[in-house]
């Protein structure tokens, strides 16, 4: 059996790491600020500091992430920032972007926090304000919605195309060429959008933005 | 006779076309009837929820709205986790929220639809799991499975954040329904690890990586079993790069719950759409050929 120390070192190998030192002593300058284009964020995070507002920095939400590995900061860093309002470096951040939704820190949290939905608040954020780092994120969900608002039902060779456009990456679309080819060999995708009918969802997605000021 | 209705959501239309066909079969062939949802819409997937919250809630209910006005069938079906999971998460705010049901309903009104909270949302495991159960599969299976082992694979949106009828941390619930084959079960600890979702589209790095550890995990099964599009599509469309660049062989078969299911009680690979699988191995194929 493992000694416990040699346990512990090994699953939270970030607690003795020098991102974690970063973190906490964010209002110093990291090498991360001095890199990177300076993100102006004007939309308020009060929402998202009620919904972490109780975060004991346990770092379960870190430990249950399967993500974790390719994030600059982890979770519980992340949630730390949230509260002290360092907008600009969450948003330099690919943290919450590289949330996948799994729910792992949602059900473990030993404070009950929605912590899914607060990392899905900042990536609504990062939409509205049309911050670049998350152009392709954004673009993917947004020509996703774009396709139902069309159709009703996603058409998923469209929407793919409309997000390869927006890319403006020529070489984007390669990557994904040979699944494509092989979805279409199999009739899985179709060029011909899917239906002819209405568009049911327009009012709904015009009423919301109504009452949202904006999508 | 079992009703449900039937909301299949979009991927099932698409790249998930045998999920759907072998889900119909399958309850075709247990004697439960599925009842399609009128002009049922995408239930947002995980789109919505990253640009607005607000529409993340109103496209699903706009389905729970539209499910509601057949009365005598409470129980929707769902066979996607991420739509599952959507129109679960509808029900359960709006159940618990008067105000948000309010201000859905006054987006709704425009298409007179109105939301009241009588319907429920079952995953398609849930009701194969909980509702049929191995008792009803057992004496209908035609052709055993003993020499397969099998590797059930559970993903995370129709266990977490709701835990409905499955332990979401060690869940249970495809095991006794494998076993109803003959199949012995692939002991593992990846079943419930995330494939990375959309990663494969955003951050494809990230994706694969997680999709390799799953991969992996699996090697010494027969096959994987999903019960959801977007675990599917990862798991099977991307082993051949995985390999090329990891200079392993991970090359495992994957197939949905129903198909595995439905070939255990006689139905054909043509009914079950074998055919538009994307990762069945030669090893799979000689096995099944021989049970």
């Amino acid at each position: 059996m493992q000694p416990l120390v040699k346990l512990f070192v090994n699953r939270y190998p970030e607690t003795i790491s020098e991102r974690n030192e970063k973190a906490f002593y964010m209002d110093t300058a990291t090498d991360l600020d001095r890199t990177n284009a300076v993100v102006t964020v004007s939309d308020d995070l009060a929402p998202v500091q009620e919904m972490v507002r109780a975060c004991i920095q346990c770092g379960t939400c870190t430990a249950s992430c399967p993500n974790e590995f390719a994030m600059d900061h982890t979770p519980r860093q992340l949630w730390r920032m949230v509260l002290m309002g360092q907008k600009e470096e969450i948003f330099q951040s690919k943290t919450f972007a590289l949330c996948s939704a799994c729910y792992y820190c949602t059900l473990r949290c030993p404070r009950g926090l929605p912590l899914t939905e607060a990392m899905d608040a900042l990536k609504q954020i990062a939409a509205r304000e049309e911050i670049s780092k998350y152009k392709d994120s954004v673009q993917f969900y947004k020509n996703f919605l774009k396709s139902i608002r069309r159709h009703g039902r996603v058409n998923e060779m469209e929407f793919m195309t409309l997000y390869f456009a927006a890319l403006k990456n020529p070489l984007a679309p390669l990557r994904f060429a040979s699944l494509g080819l092989r979805l279409m060999l199999k009739g899985k995708v179709s060029l011909l959008p899917p239906f002819t009918r209405k568009r049911p969802l327009e009012s709904i997605f015009r009423k919301v933005e109504e009452l949202e000021e904006r999508l | 006779m079992m009703k449900y209705q039937y909301y299949p959501g979009c991927s099932l239309e698409g790249t998930a076309l045998e999920y759907n066909l072998s889900t119909q079969a399958l309850m075709d062939s247990m004697g439960v009837e599925l009842i399609e949802i009128e002009d049922w819409t995408c239930c947002g997937a995980s789109a919505a929820e990253s640009i607005n919250h607000l529409l993340s809630l109103v496209l699903p209910a706009r389905n729970l709205a539209i499910a509601e006005k057949q009365e005598d069938i409470r129980d929707i079906l769902v066979p996607c986790s991420a739509c599952y999971l959507n129109l679960k998460k509808a029900q359960e705010k709006t159940q618990k929220e008067p105000e948000l049901r309010d201000r859905l309903n006054n987006i709704l009104s425009q298409d007179q639809l109105e939301l009241k909270g009588s319907v429920h949302v079952r995953h398609l495991l849930d009701v194969m799991a909980v509702d049929l159960g191995p008792d009803t599969i057992r004496p209908r299976v035609k052709r055993t499975f003993q020499d397969f082992r099998i590797a059930p694979y559970y993903g995370c949106q129709c266990l977490r954040p709701y835990p409905v009828f499955d332990d979401p941390e060690a869940p249970r619930s495809m095991e006794p329904l494998i076993e109803a084959t003959g199949a012995r079960l692939h002991p593992w600890s990846m079943g419930t690890k995330c494939c990375g979702a959309s990663h494969m589209n955003t951050h494809m790095e990230v994706g694969i990586e997680l999709v390799a550890a799953i991969l992996r995990g699996a090697q010494g099964a027969d096959a994987i079993l999903t019960v959801c599009p977007m675990c599917q599509m990862n798991l099977e469309a991307y082993q051949r790069k995985i390999c090329r660049t990891r200079n392993e062989d991970l090359h495992m078969t994957v197939l949905y719950l129903p198909q595995f299911i439905g070939l255990a009680l006689g139905l054909s690979e043509k009914d079950l759409r074998l055919d538009l699988n994307l990762s069945i191995t030669d090893r799979f194929r000689k096995k099944l050929d021989m049970s």
